[in-house]
């Protein structure tokens, strides 16, 4: 399953782990996109898990990618859901991944804080990171990993509990000494709900909307304090308007957090991305500017999905 | 298909399956009558004053004064009837022969009925048994004795073609012309006297222990090792099913030969009869294990957790297996390790699953007789302690239900128990059913909102 040399490096790997997600580790950074051209499919700039690496918190702006692939794929039993995916994910900014249903595109997403383990028979090849660390690597604690890596799902999917405890719970499962009270304030504040739950915050949180039941899902993702913000297909099933809100929100949320969204809407890819990926029977076809993906293609098929010839 | 046919079809579906459902809304309701009608006899009727009596000195229920009283005045309009016997008696004794071999039997007999009927003469020695120092507690068999009493049972075998007929004669017939004669009459007239019949509601039924295998006193033994078997079985079986579950959906890789082999033993184990269990309880828990140096309630609970288990097991793991995927992806993605998330997530929204699954499995082993036969149920016994129950077999209701109609030597006598103990468990597993029903309902809204 892992690509990453096993033996020596794996000590070191987890010295790494422990300073990267240490206590005293978890530091948020702010991340200034000073990198203009910042996606670009480069393998030189990924380091190897086996490197000697700093001992320090990963600074990613250094790296210029947050998450990136390496020839990375994904088999459900025999079939090639991923295709050798190279890929770079820049910090502080929203990068959508689109293309027709069945390329790939959730399963490359749910790979990046390994939500595909829930899955039987599934595999990989090649390497995947997260900062410097080998998401498949064996030092890796997928644990630690979904804590800094969030995901908000397709459908909304609020825990049956109110909604303060929706929010706090994973706070407090995982070891946040802070007030409780001023976190899920904050977190609601952040996925713009708190002005309309919070004289109901001991209801159940079934009792919201679908959008707002969304929304809460990414309050409870932010609450966490991750890095990075996976998106699958967070509107498919809302309605226009609350689909409107949480895109304003996905524009708020991308001074904070790295965002990756998967989409079928392209519209929406447009709206909200700063970078689109365009995948295509489980390969990558192109990753550009969202604006030069959608006005100058570079490839064929890119063409032909966005004007609606296929898909 | 013709629209024609396909209504008749449609219809004939329809009324295909509202037959079924009548008719098993008939045999419920046929069941369910003569259990709730007669059992109630056991806790209501109307009760003598041998009843409370009997209440005062076996158990100190009551008021003293008021029964002492009633006792006097009970036993003050028996003393006619007796005093008539002894007339009759000396008659007898200064009469000739002839008169004696003539009344002997018939006046013994006499003195026999009224035992029966109001408990030993004045004078008798105290008996031995504890049925016969009390006479009729309850009015319904007080009036069977008393018709003994006033007839006489015959059969007339004239017709050799036919069954021999029961005759009924007044057994006045046989002193016809004496001075007892008048004690007939006497009796029937101010039969409500001396035994003062009341509506009585005897809820102790289900907190007094028996008495003399029954014939007097309540169900507690039986009531109270039927919970601690309940309860017992519940506590093996509920902690090891749900864990089973949570290891078949959550753990155990779904297309693994393993776990195929597991679910059809559990099938199989859920299909075996259920007094094959109760041999293996004997052979194992008590033989090989030695869990008890005989019938316990403990080796009895464990066959009965043994017996419920697959249905733990299955109704846990249906439960669990329905929490949406969405739930478990929810809180793996919030950084909850596996255990957490079971726990805190997928438990909590199984658990109106489980508990049905558990309470039907309580109402199951609360049922089972063929189990507890080898293992833990014994005819008669006391109320066990709690800490009694590792060593000592125990009385249990559907054991003695069985027992009471089957080898009771007067169960005649005693049907009232009998349809009290069958009322009593019927009650048992519905009430178990309501507090799941109840229970589902609660969490079900309060998950909801």
């Amino acid at each position: 399953m892992t690509m990453g040399d096993r033996g020596a490096s794996v000590r070191r790997e987890k010295n790494v782990l422990q300073t990267l997600l240490g206590k005293e580790g978890r530091k948020r950074h702010n991340h200034p996109s000073k990198n203009g051209n910042s996606i670009m499919r480069t393998d030189t700039m990924v380091p190897s898990a086996s490197e000697p690496a700093a001992n320090e918190v990963c600074d990613c702006t250094e790296r210029s990618a947050h998450i990136s692939a390496d020839g990375f794929s994904v088999f459900y039993g025999d079939h090639e859901a991923v295709r050798s995916v190279t890929l770079s994910i820049p910090p502080g900014k929203v990068t959508a991944i689109i293309g027709p249903s069945g390329c790939g595109k959730s399963t490359l997403l749910r790979a990046m804080n390994r939500m595909n383990d829930l899955i039987p028979r599934t595999r990989v090849t090649g390497k995947l990171f997260y900062c410097d660390q080998n998401i498949y690597g064996p030092a890796c604690d997928p644990v630690e990993l979904r804590r800094r890596v969030g995901m908000v799902f397709q459908k909304p999917n609020p825990f049956p509990k109110s909604i303060y405890r929706n929010i706090a719970w994973a706070p407090k499962i995982n070891g946040y000494r802070g007030d409780l009270d001023e976190l899920v304030e904050r977190s609601l504040r952040q996925a713009a709900l708190w002005d309309e739950v919070k004289d109901k915050l001991d209801k159940s949180a079934f009792a919201l909307s679908g959008g707002q039941q969304q929304r809460l899902c990414i309050a409870r993702a932010v609450a966490l304090q991750p890095d990075v913000l996976l998106m699958d297909e967070p509107c498919s099933a809302l309605d226009p308007v609350a689909t409107a809100r949480i895109e304003e929100l996905i524009h708020e949320l991308k001074t904070q957090y790295t965002v990756v969204i998967v989409t079928h809407n392209m519209q929406q890819a447009g709206r909200v991305s700063d970078l689109t990926a365009f995948m295509y029977l489980g390969e990558l076809v192109e990753v550009n500017e969202t604006r030069t993906i959608f006005t100058k293609p570079g490839d064929k098929r890119t063409q032909d999905y966005i004007t609606g010839r296929f898909g | 298909m013709q629209i024609s046919s396909r209504r008749l079809l449609d219809r004939s579906f329809t009324a295909a399956g509202f037959a079924s459902i009548a008719l098993m809304g008939t045999a419920l309701i046929v069941l369910l009558f003569p259990i709730i009608g007669r059992g109630i006899g056991a806790f209501v009727f109307r009760g003598t004053v041998e009843h409370r009596r009997l209440q005062l000195e076996q158990f100190a229920h009551g008021d003293p004064e008021s029964v002492e009283f009633e006792v006097s005045e009970a036993l003050a309009a028996r003393r006619p009837v007796y005093d008539m016997v002894d007339t009759f008696k000396n008659e007898l004794e200064s009469g000739g022969f002839a008169l004696r071999r003539k009344y002997a039997d018939r006046v013994a007999e006499l003195e026999d009925r009224l035992r029966d009927l109001f408990g030993p003469a004045p004078g008798d020695p105290r008996p031995i048994l504890l049925r016969d120092q009390y006479g009729q507690v309850r009015w319904d068999r007080a009036e069977v004795k008393l018709r003994d009493l006033l007839t006489v049972e015959s059969y007339d075998y004239s017709n050799p073609n036919e069954m021999g007929q029961k005759v009924l004669t007044p057994r006045s017939e046989g002193f016809a012309g004496t001075s007892l004669a008048q004690l007939f009459p006497y009796v029937e007239e101010h039969v409500d006297e001396m035994l003062r019949p009341r509506w009585t509601f005897y809820w102790r039924f289900l907190t007094n222990g028996s008495l003399d295998a029954h014939f007097f006193g309540g169900i507690w033994p039986e009531l109270l090792g039927t919970l601690y078997l309940t309860i017992g079985a519940i506590l093996f079986a509920v902690p090891l099913g749900v864990i089973s579950a949570i290891y078949l959906v959550e753990y155990a890789r779904a297309d693994s030969r393993l776990v195929t082999v597991i679910r059809s033993c559990i099938s199989t184990l859920a299909g075996v009869p259920s007094i094959v269990f109760g041999l293996f309880g004997l052979a194992f828990f008590i033989n090989t294990l030695h869990v008890s140096p005989s019938k316990s309630v403990l080796a009895g609970s464990l066959t009965l957790g043994i017996l419920v288990l697959p249905l733990v097991i299955r109704s846990s793991e249906e439960a669990i297996r329905s929490v949406p995927q969405t739930f478990r992806e929810a809180a793996l993605a919030l950084g909850a390790t596996r255990w957490r998330a079971i726990v805190a997530v997928i438990l909590p929204a199984a658990l109106p699953g489980i508990l049905t699954g558990i309470v039907i499995s309580m109402g199951r082993a609360a049922g089972e007789t063929a189990p507890i036969i080898f293992t833990a149920a014994v005819s008669v016994g006391r109320p066990l302690s709690l800490w009694d129950t590792a060593s000592q077999p125990t009385p249990a209701l559907p054991w003695n239900i069985y027992n009471l109609c089957s080898e009771h030597e007067a169960v005649d006598e005693i049907r009232h128990v009998q349809f009290g103990m069958v009322f009593t468990l019927v009650m048992l597993v519905l009430l178990l059913n309501g507090v799941a029903i109840f229970l589902r309902a609660r969490i079900g809204k309060k998950l909801r909102n």
